[in-house]
């Protein structure tokens, strides 16, 4: 398969008046069109730092970022942040369009693209609705229509689904994984979460702490199967789980009880 | 709202608030009334001195009178310097703080002088107005702008600036340059803040418009007060203070209109 998005030694350094701290680290990795991939890092770890320079906010202080073979990604990328973001004074209908306004791209194409995932997505009967009025779900759905609008090569999400309780937080997880593996995206997933990781992903790499840079990429090999809950029931997933948890722990060691970030504790689910 | 079939106890609750609402508001024009009597009373029993207190009979009498003179050229004089003051504050004040809001390094460097200027009690510069601008209804409108458009500037920048840094984030990765950030963003989420800026300058502008007419004027509500004063004319005062209270709470009744309409517009 061709890689879709591919880093080649990203650094990253970032200035405050304290001085200069490296954030990333001769970063590389490879994204394999249609994959959904993990990266997964103790918190303090320049992962959003990282999620910043793949969505082409932040200019890599030295290495590159091409997707589909093209160098900057800014306009390639949909960016699925925290929390869903919808802004309150749009309805949903609005909210999904803002990204075409801003691009001046409301052409009827886009608008009739726009309507069309609304409708395949059970949002159509909400478009004039404001987000208050939807389930944190539906919210996090319309916002990540907003993303696809704008018809991305790779989708970046970015712990999107942490402000959401646990229960929804799963099956928003799984419908979010499906809109992605139907819509044939390439996906990058950042979080802490370990389980949420290993069921949505395809592949996972793991981030050493700041300097970040990866330390290991694990290849998820659970039985061929789509349903993201499934999959937290395969014995194979507790297997992965193990491993990744003894990897992000060997950091921990590596750098003693002084300034070490914390590994997040994770819920086995 | 839609119609749907209502238990009992919720009718009762429903009930309950009425007759709460109907409370109060009886409560609230009792008030006015045992007011008004109580001073008619004590004024027509001679314990209070209606020459300096006034009635409210003596009120009523001057205002029939100054209706069918010029009062309501006054009203006018008034109410135009106090309107015109308003709206001028509110859009330099707003173009003020949308200039702030592009240049972090001009925010920096006005600073100090924004703090300087709203800590400054506006009355003191007077004088200098009116050598500066003429002893005219141009000087009254700079006295009522100058009283508001400084905090105005501060507290509609202190709304652009809260709007959170999330939000920020996604138009920066859906590529939206400053004004389109601005108009579709910070502007829309500054929007509670503006509103409640503008019911705190209804105020502002009167105490404008009002202390400008004390220090120059030929006519207008502040001028009749002046005058009553000056003749020992309480009535007058007391009546163009009544006008005054009136019109004020008017006006900040139409701007909660408008915040209504623009919220509801807003769908929030």
């Amino acid at each position: 398969m061709k890689s879709m998005l591919s880093l080649s030694d990203v650094s990253y350094v970032y200035h405050t008046k304290r001085g200069e701290t490296h954030a990333l680290d001769h970063v590389s990795f490879d994204v394999a069109e249609g994959e959904f991939y993990g990266i997964v890092g103790p918190s303090g770890s320049g992962k959003t730092t990282l999620l910043s320079v793949l969505a082409g906010v932040l200019k890599p202080t030295s290495g590159k970022v091409s997707v589909d073979g093209k160098e900057g990604t800014l306009g390639a990328v949909g960016y699925m942040l925290q929390r869903d973001q919808l802004l309150e004074w749009r309805t949903i209908r609005k909210n999904v369009l803002l990204g075409l306004e801003i691009n001046r791209s409301l052409t009827p194409d886009n608008l009739a693209y726009a309507d069309n995932l609304l409708k395949k997505y059970g949002l159509h009967e909400f478009s004039s609705s404001y987000p208050h009025e939807l389930s944190g779900g539906m919210r996090q759905r319309a916002a990540l229509i907003r993303t696809l609008v704008l018809r991305p090569k790779v989708v970046l999400l970015d712990e999107p689904f942490s402000a959401l309780d646990f229960q929804t937080r799963l099956s928003v997880g799984d419908d979010v994984h499906r809109i992605i593996k139907a819509e044939g995206l390439t996906a990058v997933l950042v979080t802490h979460d370990i389980s949420e990781a290993i069921a949505l992903c395809d592949k996972v790499a793991v981030l050493t702490p700041r300097p970040a840079t990866v330390k290991s990429v694990f290849d998820i090999d659970i039985a061929e199967n789509h349903d993201t809950l499934a999959r937290r029931d395969d014995p194979e997933f507790a297997k992965i789980f193990k491993r990744i948890w003894k990897e992000l722990e060997v950091h921990e060691e590596e750098i003693g009880e002084s300034l070490s970030p914390q590994i997040p504790t994770q819920s086995t689910s | 709202m839609k119609k749907k079939s209502v238990s009992p106890s919720h009718l009762k609750y429903l009930r309950n608030q009425r007759r709460n609402k109907g409370v109060v508001v009886t409560c609230q024009l009792l008030l006015v009334v045992l007011f008004l009597g109580l001073w008619q009373l004590l004024a027509d029993k001679g314990v209070i001195d209606s020459f300096i207190t006034s009635s409210p009979a003596k009120v009523w009498t001057t205002f029939a009178q100054l209706a069918k003179g010029d009062l309501w050229r006054h009203v006018g004089v008034t109410l135009m310097e106090t309107v015109v003051g308003f709206l001028l504050s509110f859009v330099i004040g707003t173009v003020v703080a949308i200039l702030l809001w592009f240049s972090q390094t001009v925010r920096r460097v006005l600073e100090p002088y924004l703090i300087v200027l709203n800590a400054l009690p506006k009355i003191a510069l007077g004088p200098l107005i009116i050598v500066w601008i003429g002893a005219g209804k141009e000087a009254i409108i700079t006295m009522a702008v100058l009283i508001s458009v400084i905090i105005t500037i501060i507290n509609t920048l202190t709304g652009f600036i809260s709007v959170p840094e999330d939000k920020l984030l996604l138009m920066k990765t859906l590529g939206a340059n400053k004004w389109q950030t601005l108009w579709k963003l910070v502007f829309p989420s500054s929007m509670p803040t503006i509103t409640a800026c503008l019911k705190i300058n209804v105020g502002m502008s009167w105490v404008g418009s009002i202390m400008g007419e004390y220090l120059v004027s030929k006519a207008g509500l502040g001028y009749l007060i002046v005058y009553g004063g000056q003749v020992f004319n309480l009535s007058l005062v007391m009546c163009s203070t009544v006008i005054l209270c009136a019109l004020a709470g008017l006006m900040y009744l139409a701007v909660a209109i408008v915040e209504r309409v623009v919220t509801k517009a807003m769908g929030l």
